[in-house]
Formats: structure tokens, sequence, C-alpha cells
């Protein structure tokens, strides 16, 4: 299977999201409100933070700045990842479908401390 | 589909700790009157990363390199040649370090008496310099060769930091293939599993899927790769891909615990899970009969 494209998952819940807010009636919440904003800064080699918790079915807009060098960030269990290049905001945007705990880790190799460079992203109730 | 390697054995319908890949095309190999075609033996060595320090993970780690060149030169038979498959140094971020390492491991390696002897990097040894010191040191990082019959295609996927093969290496190995006939014996030599194998431990191509989608019409593909230091068998359609041993340390097998880290260094076994690989090609049935050695030279 081709890893979803994180944009597309993102534009079909946000549908799905927006179709249940119709089903509240007049008092849904919007978007703007609903949506999870986390800044993450990477550098040599480490994130901070290094545990991500989000909650199932609000979209999440990762905000990745780098400190130092091209860093990535890649969750296979969530099939989501993202370049991060120093000098700008790198945006990651999905909506987590299922609970659990997910590692993530650096897939853009940077120097000797590389293979440590990890976290954990949360996805919660 | 996953299996392990009894299970790759039962599937290959032979049994020992030899077994053949590629079985397809038997009948449609045939050498013209002029061919040369002979079995032969090749070595694959890895994951030698050289500069590692860390007595908890190898407390040889100036001598096992050393130990396995020996090794080899004490072999009774002399292999046609032999292949590194990257992570020949560990990685450095000091660019002056790494020409040290690179330098030092070429001095080491050059004490083998077979000379035919083909190198590639890995990650630790071109991630940080897009392949700079590496060719510096040994030449391309990607390219073929022809040995009596086979057809070897290295393919450097790991001077992109991105753990890609790129579309211009993607474009120069489709032109390659496409002056192959579709029943050419191919070897492939990679350094990252061209496949997923785990990606949460970065152990996998990112355009990988590209590269094997551009063999797969070819019959007779067989992949050997290193950098997750320790054997594995795994097919992709047709296509078998072998993992090697390293040469420093091992790592745990996939997923098997949360987080990667070297396997430690066990004094009651020492250097276990580190050797080479030796693989005899028949070249007439298009067969490989592959065999593990440790780092004395011993078959396990
Ligand atoms: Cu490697
Ligand atoms: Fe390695």
């Amino acid at each position: 299977m081709k890893i979803p494209n994180g944009a597309l998952l993102f534009a079909c819940a946000v549908v799905l999201l927006a179709s249940s807010v119709v089903d509240l009636g007049g008092g849904g919440i919007s978007l703007g409100q609903e949506e999870q904003v986390i800044k993450v800064v990477a550098k040599r080699f480490e994130y901070s933070p290094n545990t991500i918790t989000v909650k199932i079915g609000v979209p999440v807009d990762l905000e990745f700045t780098s400190l130092d060098r091209l860093h990535g960030f890649n969750c296979p269990g969530l099939s989501i990842r993202t370049d991060i290049y120093p000098g700008k905001v790198n945006r990651l945007q999905f909506v987590p479908q299922k609970k659990g705990t997910f590692p993530f880790h650096c897939d853009n190799f940077c120097g000797s401390g590389h293979e440590g460079m990890t976290g954990t992203l949360l996805v919660t109730d | 589909m996953k299996i392990d390697r009894r299970d790759f054995l039962k599937l290959a319908g032979i049994g020992g700790v030899v077994f053949a890949s590629a079985l397809t095309g038997i009948d449609r190999w045939a050498y013209g009157a002029t061919s040369k075609a002979r079995d032969f033996y090749f070595l694959q060595m890895s994951d030698s990363h050289w500069g590692f320090q860390g007595t908890a993970v190898n407390p040889d780690a100036a001598g096992t390199l050393k130990k396995a060149v020996a090794a080899v030169n004490g072999l009774r038979w002399k292999p046609d040649f032999i292949m590194f498959t990257g992570d020949l140094t560990h990685t450095t971020d000091d660019d002056k370090e790494r020409r040290k390492r690179l330098a030092e491991f070429k001095g080491i390696v050059s004490a083998l008496k077979v000379k035919n002897v083909h190198f590639m990097p890995g990650e630790h040894d071109a991630g940080l310099d897009e392949g700079a010191a590496f060719r510096e040191a040994f030449g391309k990082t990607h390219y073929t060769f022809d040995h009596k019959g086979i057809h070897f295609i290295v393919v450097d996927n790991v001077s992109d930091p991105t753990s890609s093969i790129g579309d211009a290496q993607l474009q120069w190995l489709d032109t390659d293939l496409k002056k192959q006939r579709k029943d050419t014996p191919i070897v492939v030599f990679t350094h990252r599993p061209l496949f997923d194998l785990y990606p949460d431990w970065d152990w996998h191509t990112r355009d990988g899927a590209k590269a094997i989608d551009l063999l797969t019409p070819y019959t007779n593909v067989v992949v050997l790769y290193g950098h997750i230091h320790q054997r594995n068998d795994f097919m992709t359609g047709h296509i078998a891909h072998h993992a090697a041993q390293g040469l420093m340390y091992p790592l745990p097998a996939p997923g098997s615990q949360p987080k990667k880290a070297p396997v430690p260094w066990d004094p009651a076994n020492p250097y276990r899970g580190l050797g080479f690989r030796e693989v005899k090609a028949a070249v007439k049935n298009v067969q490989y009969a592959i065999a593990e050695y440790n780092v004395m030279g011993a078959k396990i």
C-alpha cells in the first residue's frame, strides 16, 4: 500500500468532521478551535518535546523548526513524515485515526547521534 | 510476505546451511559456444564500522576487522572478488576524522590477498557529506560490473541523506537494465534494504519500491545488502533479498525490542553475530549457494 498523502487524509477528515458538525446542529464547534497546533523544535540529536500527545479524530498541525541542519520526522505507525529544513516552519497536518503509542524518528541522516533521535506520538481519547 | 530462514529453505526445496535462490530460468538460461561462464565464489563483507568505540558492545573494536581479513586470507579457496556493502567506517561529525577512518580502513583491507575488491558506502560513510570523502578514497558510489556471465549492480541508497536512491540514479538503473536480457542473472548490492523491512528503525529505502519495480521484469535478480547487521532473508515477488552480518556489532531482530541498539558483547560467545558471507554462484543454472562465516573464518 502507498503511504497516504497527509494532505489528502487531512482533507477527507475535514469533510468527515464538517458533516458531524452539521449533525450536531447549529451549535457545532468551528474547525479553528478544534485544531491542535503543536510546535516541535528539532536539533542534533533530539526533538523537543519528544513526547507529543494528540486527541484522536481532531486535526493536528505539527509545526517543526530546526535549529541546525536538515532533520526528518517519520512516524511509520501513522504513515506520516516530513522533512525538517532549517530556516522555515515545516508543517505536517493530519488527523489521527487510531489510538495508541507510535514511535517516531529522524529519517534524514544527521550525524553521530542520528540513531538516537527518536520520540513518541501518543494518540488519546 | 515475511518468511524466516527455515521456511525459505523449505520453499527452495533444499536443506542444510546452504540455500539457493532465483531458481527460475534454469532451462531458459543457455550459453553460446563462446561463453566463458563457470561457477565461482565471491565474498560479501559489511558494516565494519571502523572507528566505533564501545567496550560493552565490542571490546575488540580495533581487532575484529583485522581478524576477518586474516580469516579471508586463510580460506582454502580464493574468492573471485570481495564486495564491501557499506558502513566501512563509523560515522563522525568531523570531516577530517571521516577521511582518517576511511584511510585506516583502506589500509587494513589492503592486506587482503584477493585484489579484486569492490566498495560501496553506507550512511555512516556518506550520509553527512553526500559521499564526498568516500569518493576521494574509493571512487564511484554506484556502478556496475560483469563477472562470468553475471551482471552486478551497485545501488547507492545512502549518499542522499534522505535515504533515497534519487531520480537520477533510478534513471541510470533503468537505462542499465534496458541493456540486459530479461533472464540475465543480476545481483544487486545495496547498503539499506530496498523494501520496507522495518521503517521504525529506518530499515528501508524511501524510494526503494521504485528500484524493485524496475528490477521486477527481470527473472533472475538477487539483492545482497548490509545495514541491519544480521542475516535476513526476504522475498518481494520473485526477488530474494539477503542481509549480511556485520563486522563490529550485531543489531537485534527487526522490531524485537522497543529501541534499536547494538546487541551487547557476550563474553561467553565473543564475536557472536559477526562475520562475513560466501556466495557461490552456479552461473549455468543461476543458483546462488550462500554460507555464513564467523570472524575467525569458520562456517556457521
Ligand atoms: Cu547502515
Ligand atoms: Fe551499519
